[in-house]
């Protein structure tokens, strides 16, 4: 992804857009930042009036619940006023093109677009064609990139388990579509991250997967030997129709994370993942409550982060969270 | 179209005269009667010239065949008409254009070919031919009367970019064209392969999230094709190949014998999946841009032959057909008028000499649409001429285009080659003032 749309000429976020073509620096700036901004959520007064005055609009052409609701959560301690706007993908079909959604919200003043689009690039669309002192945060773009998401899954490791240049990551189920796998991917080998495998049969696993710095198996017990970090990926029960699985069943025996499965892994190996969980298909449920699972720590961490992030594209090299607690 | 043939007499003076069909490659002069060439080299002496163009320094041409060029009319003159997208073609250097079926209505019927020709009587820059639909409705089920499009004057048929998914009606089709001694235009892809795709199946598309064509969707379709073509002995043109397998298939057919030929789009020769990197929409394209692999097995197979043609493969589009994210914006490019300059670059770089580069826009599209008045500087032939500047530079800008259409991948590309002057029949249709 093009690095100077998402970066000012000082080298400062503008937009978040992708993890692909940010620097070790932001990233870890972004994490350390998210440390900052924890301690918000933890005082009884849950707020800091660091975007005071903005008003940010929270645009979803796809359904959402986490994502939103985390990313509302986090504009609002950060005391922005916030505008919800959820456009199903055929009504947008039917009325006015995304530009002019778009420029009648310009209109409105609003200074920051947070935007989920089942295009893959539709944020990178609207970064270019909004006036500069405009933000666009990337919530999820079709099979492209999920970048806070990712951010917060890098606050989650490296809360649990310190630098990432020793970790062994493995990524479990559907990478063909998910923008999750991707901007995980990115942000761990961007962070140091030296041994990141993704488990998947060939159906889900994208062409030229190798090219992005990992290793594919097509056996979980191969892939998850001495893992430090299992992230599993939800599976969409649309995958049974293309011809991608036969059934949940098979997916379940063949890639569904087990406690013998997990017993392969590193002593402390933690599990994640990115939610809405499908217990039974991905995951058994034993796992997923157990006490390596990290996955509701994972979705605390996503409000400091997300508070970060939105507080860097919206200072541009003024304020950070050091400044506002 | 509307031009009646010229009848005055028009000498061509001192240009560097490049015709491909006749090897000719000297400085001399070019006469032109009544719309026809009547000398290439000398200047007869009972010749009397009515006019003389002084071409001294410029290169004189046959003008350019295009296979593939969509003027969007009928049904889609919000991005392009006869008229609009002619004209750019003759601005490009092309004096002869092919409009594939996929029209709004589709060529299915005679009447759409009537239509269109009657339109273009009215307000062509440049010949403008028509392939028929081999499918009523390019649907791939029941097949269209080529016999009365063939009448009303299809240079052949074709099913567009849709193809004819069910084997036994693509079967019935190459044989009843055939019948109707049609060459059958056919741009493969297999349908199943590519459906939802936007992009190159490859680390590009993988990256950028984007739903990928495998280059198996080419090469598996020009597989089950050849094998019909040894079936029905139907003559088939493969257009717009993109890939290097499927390429070194059709290069074996070649080789024993059977009755095939091939083209490239020129934006294949010079573009890859890298291009798609920052999602510009102007680079989604069908086929896709694929590797550089690809791109230098399709630049070797002009150099030897395989690929007998290079064609623009024109797509204006209005602008709100590209204000959307990538994969959801239509496909194609406006291209026609780059096409010249990126066929002569070729000769720069060395891929091929600058004849048998010209040839793959003008006497071999001439062999394969089996027109025998055009496509070359030999006397007898009709006078649709180019005289080029070889030596201008230009850089390609939104203003600059004449096609309605300013998707051009190629904006801000410096390019060497402009036409001055470009004659139709003996007729300035275009001159670059």
């Amino acid at each position: 992804m093009s690095r100077s749309l998402q970066l000012d000429e000082h080298g400062q976020l503008r937009h978040f857009l992708s993890i692909e073509g940010l620097k070790r620096p932001l990233l870890e700036h972004i994490l350390d930042s998210a440390e900052a901004f924890t301690s918000v959520g933890n005082q009884q007064v849950k707020k800091v009036p660091l975007l005071r005055g903005r008003t940010i609009a929270n645009l979803f052409f796809e359904p959402s619940t986490r994502t939103r609701t985390t990313f509302e959560l986090a504009e609002k301690r950060l005391s922005a006023d916030v505008l919800n706007l959820n456009i199903s993908a055929s009504a947008a079909k039917k009325g006015e093109s995304l530009l002019d959604t778009l420029q009648n919200l310009v209109a409105m003043q609003i200074d920051m677009f947070v935007v989920r689009h089942a295009a893959s690039g539709a944020p990178h669309y609207i970064a270019q064609a909004m006036p500069d002192h405009i933000s666009v945060i990337n919530a999820g773009d079709g099979q492209h990139e999920h970048p806070t998401q990712a951010m917060l899954d890098m606050f989650t490791i490296r809360k649990t388990k310190g630098a990432f240049e020793p970790l062994k990551v493995a990524i479990i189920g559907d990478i063909l579509h998910s923008r999750v796998a991707r901007s995980q991917i990115h942000a761990l080998s961007i962070l140091g991250c030296q041994d990141i495998r993704v488990i998947a049969p060939r159906t889900l696993t994208p062409a030229h997967l190798a090219d992005m710095g990992v290793h594919s198996y097509a056996r979980i017990e191969e892939g998850i030997e001495d893992a430090d970090v299992i992230i599993v990926l939800r599976l969409q029960k649309e995958r049974m129709t293309g011809a991608f699985l036969p059934s949940e069943h098979e997916y379940f025996q063949d890639f569904g994370l087990t406690p013998e499965r997990l017993r392969l892994a590193a002593p402390n190996a933690i599990v994640m993942h990115p939610g809405p969980m499908n217990r039974g298909v991905e995951i058994e449920s034993c796992v997923a409550d157990s006490d390596r699972s990290v996955i509701l720590q994972q979705v605390t961490n996503g409000i400091a982060v997300r508070m970060a992030i939105l507080a860097m594209c919206m200072s541009r090299g003024g304020m950070d969270a050091e400044a506002a607690t | 179209m509307s031009m009646k043939s010229e009848h005055r007499c028009l000498r061509i003076r001192g240009g560097r005269l490049l015709d491909p069909a006749t090897g000719t490659d000297r400085i001399g002069d070019l006469c032109i009667a009544e719309g026809r060439i009547i000398a290439l080299g000398e200047t007869p002496s009972d010749f009397t010239a009515d006019e003389t163009i002084d071409a001294n320094g410029l290169w004189v041409c046959p003008g350019l065949i295009d296979l593939s060029n969509r003027v969007r009319e009928p049904g889609e003159e919000h991005k392009g008409t006869i008229a609009s997208e002619t004209r750019a073609a003759a601005s490009g250097g092309v004096t002869t254009l092919v409009v594939p079926p996929d029209t709004v209505p589709p060529i299915d019927n005679p009447s759409v070919v009537e239509l269109i020709r009657d339109r273009a009587k009215d307000s062509s820059h440049s010949w403008v031919l028509t392939l028929g639909a081999m499918t009523v409705g390019l649907q791939g089920q029941q097949l269209t009367e080529m016999g009365a499009l063939r009448r009303e004057g299809v240079v052949g048929v074709s099913n567009g970019l849709e193809g004819i998914r069910d084997t036994r009606v693509l079967r019935r089709a190459l044989e009843y064209a055939a019948t109707q001694e049609l060459p059958v235009f056919i741009q493969p892809q297999d349908a199943w392969l590519s459906e939802g795709g936007c992009a190159h199946e490859g680390a590009v598309a993988t990256r950028l999230g984007l739903p990928g064509i495998p280059s198996a969707a080419e090469a598996a379709e020009v597989s089950r094709v050849l094998a019909l073509i040894r079936l029905t002995h139907a003559r088939v043109h493969f257009c717009r190949l993109s890939n290097h397998r499927a390429l070194s298939l059709v290069a074996e057919a070649i080789q024993q014998g059977l009755p095939v030929t091939c083209d490239v789009a020129a934006h294949q020769l010079y573009l890859t999946e890298m291009d798609l990197s920052d999602y510009n929409p102007n680079v989604h394209l069908q086929p896709p841009l694929r590797t550089q692999r690809d791109l230098q097995a399709l630049r070797t197979g002009l150099g030897n032959g395989t690929v007998s043609a290079i064609c623009s493969d024109h797509q204006p589009h209005d602008l709100d057909a590209k204000s959307a994210p990538f994969m959801e914006t239509e496909a194609g490019a406006s291209t026609v008028e780059t096409l010249l300059p990126l066929v002569l670059r070729l000769a720069e770089e060395g891929e091929l000499s600058l004849l048998d580069a010209l040839a793959c826009v003008t006497q071999n599209p001439a062999q394969i649409l089996g027109l025998e008045e055009s496509g070359s500087l030999a006397p007898g032939h009709r006078a649709d001429v180019i005289l080029v500047d070889p030596e201008a530079w230009w850089t390609v800008n939104t203003d600059q285009l004449l096609s309605e259409g300013k998707n051009s991948p190629f904006l801000g590309w410096e390019l060497k080659g402009r036409v001055r002057r470009t004659l139709l029949a003996g007729r300035t249709l275009y001159e670059l003032i």
